[in-house]
């Protein structure tokens, strides 16, 4: 069961692609660009199509997803935390 | 199932001028918004004939009139239509509708309202309608090679589960149908905000790109212009947030994976303009499902891929619009919308190039005649883009 995806290795933040992820739950990734596992353990539940970070973020930090800059953090976010609008932002408009 | 060739063919309506369609509409078309009731009542009168309403064409001016115009004629124009009856509440601009249409060789005929009222003209436009749907329905399909084909495209309630699956699967179809000769088109001006370098450096020209980048700054500007917030409510939307999209810089990144990984941009056009050669093209357009697609129409696409994430559920008055899903909530949640899953990618049961292929052999059933899931369901979404205020 893949239970999140990233596009590129440089990635910090992941997709969950199944429903129903709990807290503490060990979670495996697939990296697409390189099809290849990683694994976190989920600090949060995380409804599916949502983002958790895969490595401990600091707030200001830029947010890399498809190797791309996607904005940037407010808050601290640990790996494994739901990632989304609370603690992300744009650079733009 | 065979990939795509360049001995590929579909079964399609060969018009006057050369153009092939997927669909054999006759479509009465109001010039405004007064003369949908009549066009309605002609519709309901004829079987087969299609009104097209839409709420527009009174008291514009300038580019905004011209876009109205040229969307109307262009979507009279599709080669997806057979015949068309256009009713205005006068002459004058029903004529150059008329005028503008018959172009194309295709049986048309207009009738302005005024000094005839609804009910004379109903009568007289609903026997013209019934001499073309009888007409339109003897034309038979003939086989047609793939590069015949204009096929467009456009994403709408993405999710992130469109730009890991469903955008990709597009791209991967559109890499495939380059080579082959086929007329493309991608647009969403705004939702390309935070991919727009990757773009520019697709353009085959630096011309090309310089035209990209003056079309996306000039876009930008219109939003400085007139946000009242961050427009972080507008874009991502409520659903695209709701679906775990945070930033339009993700939103636009997953949505130029459409564009694939080998596909050139050839050229950009304008708002409803027409292509004129084979290959990718970029129109400056609303990211706003029903008017692009309505804008693909009038550009004389005739097919349309449309992934979405949450469920989008759109669908045009002229062009079949072909809905693809990579999230497997919305697929078992929103089944009857969805012509093509591609969740099986997101499992790693997949690859692109299968999901891709069968992409395209759904595309391929539909252009053959095979009904969209919009269809079966009577969307038939026609809406026109303004550019500002009345006169």
């Amino acid at each position: 069961m893949i239970h999140f995806v990233l596009h590129s290795p440089q990635d910090t933040v992941a997709v969950v692609v199944v429903e129903g992820i709990k807290a503490g739950q060990d979670l495996t990734g697939w990296i697409m660009d390189e099809d290849r596992m990683i694994n976190v353990k989920a600090q949060s539940d995380i409804p599916i199509g949502h983002k958790l970070a895969v490595k401990d973020l600091k707030s200001g930090d830029t947010v890399i997803k498809y190797g791309e800059d996607m904005g940037k953090t407010i808050a601290d976010i640990k790996a494994g935390a739901h990632a989304h609008v609370h603690n992300i932002k744009t650079k733009r408009w | 199932m065979a990939t795509v060739n360049s001995k590929t063919t579909f079964w399609g309506y060969k018009r006057e001028n050369g153009r092939v369609g997927v669909r054999n509409h006759v479509i009465i078309l109001p010039v405004d918004d007064l003369s949908n009731a009549a066009c309605e009542a002609v519709a309901h009168n004829i079987k087969g004939a299609l009104a097209i309403p839409h709420p527009y064409g009174r008291l514009q001016f300038g580019a905004d009139l011209d876009l109205h115009f040229r969307t109307l004629i262009g979507a009279g124009s599709n080669p997806n239509v057979a015949a068309v009856v256009v009713i205005g509440i006068e002459d004058g601009w029903t004529q150059d509708i008329v005028k503008a249409i018959a172009k194309t060789g295709k049986p048309v005929t207009g009738f302005g309202i005024e000094l005839h009222g609804d009910h004379d003209t109903i009568l007289r436009a609903s026997k013209v309608a019934k001499e073309y749907v009888q007409w339109a329905s003897e034309l038979q399909r003939v086989e047609c090679p793939i590069s015949d084909l204009w096929v467009s495209t456009k994403c709408g309630e993405s999710d992130t589960t469109s730009g890991c699956g469903a955008n990709p699967t597009v791209g991967n179809a559109f890499d495939k149908l380059e080579p082959l000769g086929v007329t493309m088109v991608f647009g969403e001006t705004t939702e390309i905000t935070g991919g727009e370098k990757i773009v520019a450096e697709r353009c085959a020209t630096p011309e090309v790109a310089k035209q990209f980048m003056a079309m996306f700054d000039r876009y930008q500007a219109v939003v400085e212009r007139h946000k009242t917030s961050d427009l972080s409510d507008s874009q991502p939307t409520k659903g695209n947030i709701a679906g775990g999209l945070t930033t339009i810089e993700e939103k636009a990144l997953g949505n130029i994976q459409k564009i694939g990984k080998t596909c050139k941009v050839i050229g950009c056009i304008d708002k409803a303009e027409t292509p004129t050669k084979p290959g990718l093209w970029f129109m400056d357009s609303s990211s706003a499902a029903a008017e692009m697609v309505t804008l693909c129409a009038a550009s004389g696409y005739v097919v349309h891929l449309f992934p979405t994430g949450q469920g989008n559920v759109i669908g045009n008055a002229i062009l079949p619009v072909i809905k693809l899903c990579a999230n497997p909530r919305t697929v078992r949640t929103m089944s009857e919308h969805i012509d093509h899953d591609c969740s099986g990618l997101l499992q790693r049961e997949k690859n692109l190039d299968q999901t891709g292929d069968e992409l395209l052999d759904v595309m391929l059933r539909t252009c053959n005649g095979r009904l969209t899931a919009a269809e079966a369901l009577g969307h038939r979404e026609f809406v026109l883009t303004r550019l500002y205020e009345s006169a």
